[in-house]
């Protein structure tokens, strides 16, 4: 959806109004660079040098749970207090407030899973300079410096982090009085900053979403990464823009340590990144002899938000895994989707009526192309009043849904959280009379232009509103809902048209808060009301899905994102990787983008490729603007038909896998769209930067090509002694090395890793429902040792069963000595399936001379068996068995 | 585990034929025409010849062969098809990706045989249902394709009368070319001194003024008759001529129908040949239509294309427009007499006053030039039949079934729109409650498939989109007793799709036994 459309023209002629001053070729004169965000630019101003705060050692305090001390600015005399807390699983919180603060200022609800548990403090020793605390068993130690005030975090003699090294803490403590003509809040300014140097380190990511690099670049003399959920038309590649959502969060990385910071604010945040040199010597006589040439890599992460507190995870890891799981210990992992949301979605602004859903449905079935969702935008609701349909358009969305089902596929209808002022609707009047809008500040409920002309935003921070909202799916009152009908949460910015940079002013009020702090966590609480409406109308038994353009730290937790407004441009599609990435790093491995980009039209080359691209992303979704002309992927000739065709059918082939990978990322909060390569390659500096290629999970490595006119790509695959097979010629290539791949256009070069075992089910059919019970495919790829394993979840693919019930089935599926054995990996489960085991194709095997299936009551037979000698492949044929079994297969 | 145990499933297979009942065995999915690659007892070899396996391997729930023949009954192939009878209906094939899918595929439902899926037999039914939109189909085929005969019929009619008017008014033309190009010597010569030229050249001038006189009325006659004869059948009628009261021959204000018969020596009606005698005696008190006030009253149809056309064409025919540059005029889309004709009379009247004036006086350069004029102009008329020469022009149909769309419009109301075809011209889309009109597309050309084009029309170049293309329309024609509008819709933006029935496109009918029974295996 956009920010912009030409139907709306009042809407558009009051929004231009208001952005008069802004240049418009470009959209990036409609948002504020840090000079024109105040609060920003006084913080920039500061520059490092010694910082006016102490630490005042004689106010320390010191229980079971946490270490508290404060902290004076020698200017200003304003006191602040310091809490330390060691959080299980190798943490360090960090909060700073002010000691007095005139008013309470926001720390942000919500976002954490639980108070999140401690292990005890020890002071190990103390002068009047500062003081040193051990960090549990690790021989890590904490150094508090009393003045200047800067902590140091060290593991043996090494420096892994320090906080205000640099001396840019700041906090602009609340005053009596209005200091500044133009600063609204009541209380004056109220921003926060904090400086963190991490020696060693010359990698750091994360902190999404922004349209770059994986890697993100130093922001000396530029722009620092800004973090302030926007809704950005047509947005630029490349740069350090604030974008749709904010996960304040970064992850540093070194071939020897990944390190992760967690910045709790819900505020505007800005975030500088400068590199090497800076801020050493501060410390330094202290630590000079720890520490080897002044030639040490070092980055230097600066943190500035608008208001509340300093609130600080630091996350020690050390391996990428280990910060993964850390992270998600604090907010939790991603939601476990139903099986058909990891399908294919074909979604348009807008499929025009029921008829329209019919045909597209038809033409996928003619077209013998599978897809599970088909989707609708802000046209088919009743004058954009969510929740309705259009009485023309839509008449009968009921019957629409029925004939959905009957072909077991599915529907998502967009719900914006800006609702209509019109009397006669009921969410609007139900909303405004149990006063659950958002107020202005001067009591009034806020109002402001979105596609239904003016609305109002309802309050989703209050409980009690999002109670209400999830009500409201209840399937008797969400009329024309049915169970295969699913939610998709656009604009939760909140995009206000005619509001500063396309949002919500800060000064309108949340209860006891102004917007200004909490604005980066709303989009969090629509998806969050959502999917619990969702779940509440089936009493708990289904599994949500809903998609959201906004998010914060946690939303991982309600379902899926994509990268909002792209366009139909080769660099869209490439940066696809990068924003994916960064996202799946901080949480968020259910990430998508516009399959054919948003804006624009694609060339059937560049559609082709992104079609090829989204089948190994995790979110696949082909969306378009309700101006560029239809591309239903049989529109573009048969043999692009066809193309389309096998990129689709290469995913549902893969489905078993993509849903294994899910359920891992849920349990464990390691990333599915794993992760740039140096997550599992943590010492290969080449992998480093990797933007053009990635890993599912560990084990399939995909290097889409995403070049316009391509005749090869280069793939780096990666680990030396590794092997890795094509995974459609089955070819084997050395690890460790750059290869060179020619291509054509139904090309997607994918490579399996030698050593692991990947289910699919090949019978693909037109939905993923209609594959339930169809057997599977084991390809297991052998290491150069002659070993593999892997694993094979099963359940019921939509309800919380797996959960609640233990009814799903888990097996490690292994490779060694000839012996391939299929063994129970969750023995309190139970779950049956009528899956078995059709194919088991061994790559990088040898020619046995017999095959025996062997079962626990200690039945064997015979499997026959083919052997193509020239690419190493051997395939038994029909094992038989029951993917829920214990078996064992030998070779001989 | 019932899906691995399945093994050779034999479809019972029940085929009436002239009243007997008979059983074929095969496996599950194998249509009649394949049967005899299946033979049981005997090794299969797969339909690509790819490689030959045991008997019990058809249909065992695997894929042995790379062509999908050995599974046609399961859905173990991915390229397999699955073949269902459908008794009482048509039979189909179906990807064998469909077989137990939960979804009942087949109405004899033998696709989902393992699946759980309650599906019904609906194949009667919809056998049923077929007959009858077939037999409803085949009326209308057949009397829309009679209608059609009659169209072309009409259409050959129209178009030979065209051709000759259209050959008549060339070799007018020709003739007046010529004249001019006499003249232009004339002129060069009168150029030369005066005193004489003056001698010299006044008996020929005589002469040639008189011989122009002659050509100039026979344009004037050939001009009249083509005004006259309203319904274009090639003869002035009494009733056409009725329309010009001012040839009244007792000027008592109206022109009774006897005294038009009279004025036709008598016949109902005269063609070209007979109107000569009958134009020198009506040629004094003539008015040319298009000279006459108020103007005669132009067929609404007519009227209604001018208007469409008006609002984007009106730099057509500038007002020197000299009607030399022909290549030029062919290229217009939106050729329009009537605007012609409009244009015409003021300039062609006043030059026609001075040469009665001067007929009688020797040649000056002023009178030479006046002819010129003249002449010129007479030039001009034969600009009429150049929209004469574009409809014959336009791609009709094979049998230009097409031809009677042409100058007509049509309309379809929506609860927001009215949409107006006006085939070979444009269409347009107006809202109902007030806004101007947008153009949705400027006839392009047929854009059927290569076997069919006469199926679709495209209508591009209309009004811009906002970030868009230029408005286009495509035009799906049906077979229909009438000629209208049934639908319309923007399925892509700007891009809109209009369905219209006409008896233009209906085929010849095949006979109603073959329509039922041609489909069906029974």
């Amino acid at each position: 959806m956009a920010a912009f459309i030409v139907r709306m023209g009042p809407v558009l002629m009051l929004w231009l109004a208001v952005c008069v001053s802004g240049s418009w070729a470009v959209d990036r004169g409609n948002f504020k660079t840090c000079d024109q965000s105040t609060f920003c630019k006084r913080q920039r101003a500061l520059k490092p040098g010694q910082s006016p705060y102490r630490a005042l050692l004689e106010t320390l305090e010191l229980t079971n749970t946490k270490l508290t001390l404060q902290l004076i600015n020698d200017n200003n005399k304003v006191r602040l207090l310091l809490e330390l807390y060691r959080l299980q699983g190798n943490m360090t919180r960090v909060k700073i407030n002010e000691l007095k603060p005139l008013k309470p200022r926001f720390e942000v609800p919500d976002v954490l899973i639980n108070d999140p548990p401690t292990e005890p403090l020890s002071l190990l020793s103390q002068d009047e300079n500062g003081m040193v605390l051990s960090l549990g068993a690790d021989s890590q130690r904490l150094i508090v410096s009393a003045k200047p005030f800067r902590l140091d975090i060290m593991e043996g003699r090494e420096v892994l982090l320090s906080l205000n090294s640099r001396g840019l803490l700041a906090f602009e403590h609340l005053r009596i009085r209005f200091l500044m003509c133009c600063v609204l809040s009541p209380s004056g300014p109220t921003s926060i900053s904090l400086d963190f140097s991490l020696p060693g380190v010359e990698h750091v990511y994360g902190i999404p979403e922004h349209a770059d690099t994986l890697k993100l670049k130093t922001t000396d003399g530029g722009e620092p990464y800004r973090l302030y959920n926007l809704d950005v038309f047509q947005y630029e590649l490349f740069n350090p823009m604030a974008l749709y959502g904010a996960i304040p969060v970064m992850l540093s990385h070194s071939p020897q340590r990944t390190m992760g910071l967690f910045w709790l604010n819900a505020a505007e945040t800005w975030v500088d990144i400068s590199s090497n040199t800076a801020g050493k010597t501060v410390f330094g006589q202290m630590l000079d002899y720890v520490q080897g040439s002044s030639e040490t890599p070092q980055t230097d992460v600066r943190w500035i938000s608008e208001s509340g507190i300093i609130d600080v995870f630091i996350m020690l890891g050390p391996t990428p895994t280990d910060v993964f799981a850390q992270y998600a210990s604090l907010t939790g992992t991603q939601a476990f989707p139903p099986l058909a949301a990891l399908a294919y979605h074909q979604c348009r602004w807008n499929y025009n009526d029921q008829e329209d859903v019919a045909a597209v449905d038809q033409g996928f079935d003619q077209h013998d192309i599978p897809y599970d969702f088909i989707w609708l935008d802000i046209e088919h609701a009743d004058g954009k009043r969510y929740f309705t349909w259009d009485p023309h358009k839509f008449p009968q969305p009921k019957e629409m849904l029925q004939g959905l089902e009957d072909k077991r596929r599915k529907m998502v209808a967009i719900v914006d959280p800006h609702i209509k002022v019109d009397n006669s609707y009921k969410i609007h009047s139900e909303i405004r009379s149990r006063g659950f809008y958002i107020k202005n500040k001067d009591g009034g409920d806020y109002e402001g232009w979105c596609w239904p002309g003016n609305s109002g935003y309802p309050d989703f921070t209050n409980p009690e509103m999002r109670a209400w909202w999830a009500s409201m799916f209840a399937y008797d009152q969400y009329e024309g809902s049915r169970e295969n009908l699913y939610t998709w949460n656009d604009m939760n910015e909140p995009s206000v048209f005619n509001g500063p940079e396309v949002t919500m002013h800060k000064d309108a009020v949340h209860g006891n808060w102004e917007h200004r702090d909490l604005h980066n966590i709303y989009g969090l609480y629509v998806q969050m009301a959502t999917a619990e409406g969702l779940i509440q109308r089936s009493g708990g038994v289904e599994r949500p899905f809903v998609l959201t353009r906004a998010f914060f730290a946690g939303s991982q937790r309600y379902g899926a994102v994509w990268t909002g407004d792209n366009a139909a441009e080769w660099d869209h599609l490439k940066i696809t990787i990068p924003m994916c990435l960064s996202l799946g790093l901080v949480g968020v491995s259910f990430c998508g983008a516009d399959v054919g980009g948003f804006f624009k039209s694609p060339s059937p080359e560049l559609l082709v490729r992104w079609y090829q691209t989204g089948a190994y992303q995790p979110f696949f979704r082909a969306h378009a603007h309700l101006d560029t002309p239809r591309r239903e992927p049989w529109l573009f000739g048969p043999e692009n038909t066809a193309l389309i065709r096998e990129a689709v059918r290469q995913r549902y082939a893969l489905l078993p896998y993509w849903y294994q990978l899910f359920y891992h990322a849920h349990r464990t909060g390691q990333p599915v769209m794993r992760y740039s390569l140096w997550v599992e390659y943590p010492q290969d500096t080449a992998t480093f930067s990797m933007d053009d290629q990635f890993l599912l999970g560990e084990n399939l490595l995909v290097h889409p090509v995403t070049e316009e006119g391509a005749r090869g790509v280069t793939a780096y695959l990666p680990g030396n002694g590794e092997v890795w097979f094509d995974v459609h010629t089955f070819q084997k290539h050395n690890g460790g090395q750059n290869l060179y791949i020619p291509v054509t256009m139904s090309s997607i070069p994918v490579f399996q890793r030698g050593g692991s075992i990947i289910p699919r089910k090949v019978r693909v059919r037109r939905s993923s429902s209609c594959m339930e019970h169809d057997p599977y495919t084991l390809y297991v790829a052998l290491s150069p040792k002659r070993f593999a394993q892997g694993e094979l979840y099963i359940d019921d693919g939509h309800t919380f069963s797996y959960e609640k019930q233990k009814e799903f089935i888990y097996r490690r599926l292994a490779f060694a000595n000839n012996t391939l054995s299929s063994r129970n990996l969750a023995p309190g489960s139970q779950f049956t399936t009528l899956s078995w085991i059709e194919k088991i194709v061994i790559l990088g095997a040898s020619k046995p001379s017999k095959v025996t299936l062997k079962m626990p009551d200690g039945k064997e037979s015979q499997l026959e068996f083919d052997f193509d000698a020239s690419m190493s492949v051997l395939t038994l044929r029909k094992p038989g068995v029951n993917a829920g079994v214990d078996w064992t297969v030998v070779l001989q | 585990m019932s899906l691995v145990k399945l093994l050779l499933l034999m479809s019972l297979a029940l085929v009436m034929r002239a009243g007997a009942a008979v059983e074929i065995q095969r496996p599950r999915g194998v249509p009649l025409s394949k049967r005899q690659f299946y033979e049981e007892e005997k090794p299969f070899t797969c339909l690509d010849g790819s490689r030959t396996i045991p008997f019990d391997r058809v249909n065992d729930d695997y894929c042995d062969c790379k062509d999908g023949s050995d599974e046609p009954g399961t859905a173990a192939c991915p390229n397999g098809s699955f073949h269902c009878t459908n008794a009482g209906f048509r039979p189909a094939f179906i990807p064998s990706s469909r077989i137990n899918d939960g979804i009942c595929d087949c109405c004899d439902t033998t696709d989902e045989y393992n699946s759980g899926a309650t599906c019904q037999n609906t194949c009667r039914e919809l056998g049923r249902k077929e007959r009858e939109s077939l037999q409803k189909m085949a009326e209308v085929t057949r009397e829309g394709f009679m209608l059609k005969q009659q169209l072309i019929h009409e259409a050959k009619k129209g178009q030979e009368e065209k051709q000759v008017k259209l050959t008549e008014f060339q070799s007018t033309k020709k003739g007046l070319e010529e004249k001019v190009e006499a003249l232009r010597t004339v002129k060069e010569i009168a150029e030369e001194p005066e005193k004489e030229a003056k001698e010299r050249h006044l008996k020929a001038w005589e002469e040639q003024k008189e011989l122009i006189r002659m050509e100039k009325d026979k344009a004037r006659m050939a001009e009249a008759f083509l005004e006259l004869d309203d319904d274009a059948d090639g003869y002035v009628s009494v009733a056409e001529l009725q329309s010009h009261p001012e040839l009244d021959p007792d000027s008592d204000g109206s022109l009774t129908e006897t005294e038009t018969q009279g004025l036709l020596g008598g016949a109902d009606k005269v063609d070209t040949t007979a109107f000569e005698s009958v134009w020198s005696s009506i040629k004094g008190k003539y008015l040319l239509e298009s000279q006459s006030d108020p103007p005669a009253p132009v067929e609404t149809p007519q009227e209604e294309a001018r208007d469409l056309g008006s609002d984007h064409d009106s730099d057509h025919y500038p007002e020197d427009y000299a009607g030399e540059d022909e290549d030029e005029e062919e290229d217009e889309e939106d050729d329009d007499p009537e605007e012609e004709e409009d244009k015409a009379p003021p300039t062609v009247r006043t030059p026609e006053k001075k040469e009665d004036d001067e007929m009688s006086m020797p040649p000056s350069f002023v009178t030479i030039h006046i002819f010129f004029i003249n002449i010129f102009f007479s030039l001009c008329y034969t600009a009429v039949p150049v929209s004469l020469e574009k409809e014959i022009g336009f791609d009709f149909g094979p049998s230009a079934e097409f031809a009677y769309l042409y100058s007509q419009c049509y309309e379809l109301s929506t609860s927001e729109y009215v949409y107006r075809l006006c085939p070979f011209n444009r269409v347009s889309q107006k809202p109902k409650f007030g806004g101007s009109e947008t153009n949705l597309g400027l006839w392009g050309q047929w854009a059927g498939p290569e076997d069919n084009i006469y199926a679709v029309m495209k209508y591009d170049h209309g009004t811009g989109c906002w970030q868009g293309p230029n408005r286009s329309t495509t035009v799906k024609l049906t077979c229909g007793k009438e000629t209208v509008v049934t639908s319309t819709s923007e399925p892509s933006r700007c891009e809109y799709l209009m369905e219209f029935t006409t008896p233009a496109v209906c085929q010849e009918p095949p006979s109603l036994e073959e329509a039922l029974h041609g489909h069906t295996e029974l």
